[in-house]
């Protein structure tokens, strides 16, 4: 192992831990990164969609070589029945500029671009290397980790656990609570490959130009969750997720869920004839604000999904993973110039330097959602999705009924399956939960 | 479900998956047990990997090699205590090449 004290160690190399190493590099500071994988990525999943403001902060002209597969230009949300789906598109032309907004991307290739970063800013990397418990002195101070090499113990000022959403390490060390089975959902999802000419007709698309589809309602069977379809340069990302609980519940099988995903109306013919070479599992940390463990302590800082960062309502995670790395690591390099010593009391200035960021400002605005997602799981994700569809139906099928007779049915299906009370119901709960 | 979707085999989707299995080193091990718990039985159903099963004995089995270290069996047998469940060691397991 390495026979050195180093200023600060990071635990992972996802976008967090590797926002984090690199601020802390780029810094002068003497930092050592540990990943469990063969190289960057290789445990990591993600949808996956990246923000560039996140990743701008810290690597400006990131596009300039990061592996990006396309931008987007088109977002769909559909609310799926089984024959049917009833969609909202946003396109626009001004998504083509000189520095887009998103960009779809694998994420073990672009882990492992930002490694590369992280590296090429003078970070000690170790890749095969498992942290298995943290070090701490006689009262309690983290001062190293415990890895599973030999003579793995190694030291440093502050340990920033970037260990993802499965965090063992924060979790048997007592900085954490095991996640609860309400607060994460469980996602898979298949890369399906097909020629790239193929691809941009059958979504309408020019050159990098990308499209993502978000879609909710039966295909979910009735429990809390989403699925998505993203199209990359030469592959398209298909997956669903739901909660944890709900599928223990429900005892669904998430594969025939993917499978039934995949099979939908909506869904096949933009996947026919593509060759799939992989299917992944991840947990994504759902629970919102409420869910954020602490953050900080004598000796440590977590960061990403360690720390349950992630916004469910917009499907963001990867930025608030690289914004809370970033000032994290930010406020680690203050602290080291000033000769600070990495205590609780000092470390919590990343706290105070979060909540200036979105990325809390975000979490507290959504603090309500996930428990009116999960209270109201039939209604949304099952009931409305029908009912908008079946209305759609009606409105749009020229069947010699006149139009007022259609109004009538309309609002009959949606008062007889809902009862006006409770749709206003739903609507003030969405309301309170949202504002 | 349709009879069509029931018959997805999900072998054949770990199939397009690299591991690196650390042979005769499982990182996840069920506790022996006469009765399974109902959180063990609907892994059986839930894991995503199907690494979970019940013998002919009606206990439950689980075969890690096709992991994919999500962790969900950990989070539903938390509080029964059913699974021991660690990181494989630092190269082994499921490697991502897409993510």
């Amino acid at each position: 192992m390495v026979e050195q004290r180093f200023d600060a160690i990071v635990v992972g190399a996802g976008p967090s831990g590797n926002a984090a190493a690199y601020t802390l590099a780029k810094e002068g500071l003497n930092v050592l990164q540990l990943e469990r994988g063969e190289y960057a990525g290789s445990k990591n999943v993600q949808g996956a969609i990246l923000y560039s403001d996140a990743l701008e902060k810290l690597i400006p002209n990131f596009r300039e070589d990061a592996p990006l597969e396309r931008h987007v230009i088109e977002q769909r949300l559909w609310m799926l029945d089984d024959a049917s789906y009833t969609g909202m598109h946003y396109r626009s032309e001004e998504f083509n500029e000189e520095k887009p907004n998103r960009y779809t991307i694998i994420r073990a290739q672009f882990d492992k671009w930002f490694s590369q970063k992280v590296r090429d800013a003078g970070a000690t990397v170790l890749y095969e290397t498992t942290v298995k418990e943290l070090i701490r002195n006689t009262s309690g101070k983290v001062i190293g980790v415990q890895t599973d090499r030999e003579d793995g113990a190694v030291m440093a000022d502050v340990v920033i656990l970037a260990e993802g959403v499965n965090g063992l390490v924060g979790q048997r060390s007592g900085l954490r609570d095991e996640l609860k089975p309400d607060t994460v959902a469980l996602a898979v999802k298949e890369m399906h490959f097909l020629p790239r000419d193929v691809i941009e007709s059958r979504f309408n698309l020019k050159g990098d130009e990308g499209v993502v589809i978000e879609a909710m309602g039966s295909v979910t069977l009735g429990m809390t969750g989403t699925a998505f379809l993203y199209t990359n340069e030469e592959s398209i990302s298909v997956g669903i997720g739901c909660l944890v609980s709900d599928f223990t519940e429900k005892r669904e099988a998430p594969y025939e869920l993917l499978e039934r995903f995949k099979s939908h109306p909506a869904i096949a013919p933009l996947l026919a004839g593509s060759e799939v070479k992989e299917y992944a599992a991840h947990l994504i940390p759902e629970g919102g604000y409420n869910a954020i463990p602490s953050l900080f302590g004598d000796g440590w800082l977590m960061v990403g999904d360690a720390g349950h960062f992630v916004n469910a309502v917009h499907r963001e995670g990867s930025n608030l993973a690289m914004t809370t790395g970033r000032v994290a690591a930010e406020t680690v390099v203050r602290l080291h110039r000033m000769r600070k010593e990495m205590t609780k009391a000092n470390l919590a200035e990343y706290q105070e330097r979060l909540e200036k960021t979105f990325v809390l400002k975000d979490m507290r605005k959504y603090r309500k959602i996930p428990a009116f997602l999960h209270g109201n799981k039939e209604t949304l994700f099952g009931l409305y999705p029908r009912l908008l569809s079946k209305a759609a139906q009606t409105w749009f099928r020229v069947d010699g009924l006149d139009k007022k007779a259609k109004e009538k049915a309309i609002v009959s299906s949606f008062r007889q399956a809902r009862t006006l009370r409770g749709m206003i119901g739903d609507a003030f709960k969405l309301a309170r939960a949202w504002r | 479900m349709s009879t069509e979707t029931d018959s997805v085999k999900v072998e054949e989707k770990l199939y397009y998956n690299r591991y690196v299995v650390d042979a005769g080193r499982p990182h996840v091990k069920i506790r022996p047990h006469e009765v399974p718990s109902q959180a063990l039985l609907a892994l059986t159903k839930i894991c995503p990997a199907g690494c979970y099963a019940l013998n002919d004995k009606g206990q439950v089995e689980v075969t890690p090699d096709g992991c994919m270290e999500c962790g969900t069996c950990r989070i539903v047998c938390a509080d029964t205590h059913d699974i021991e469940w660690n990181y494989p060691r630092g190269g082994f397991g499921v490697l991502f090449k897409f993510g």
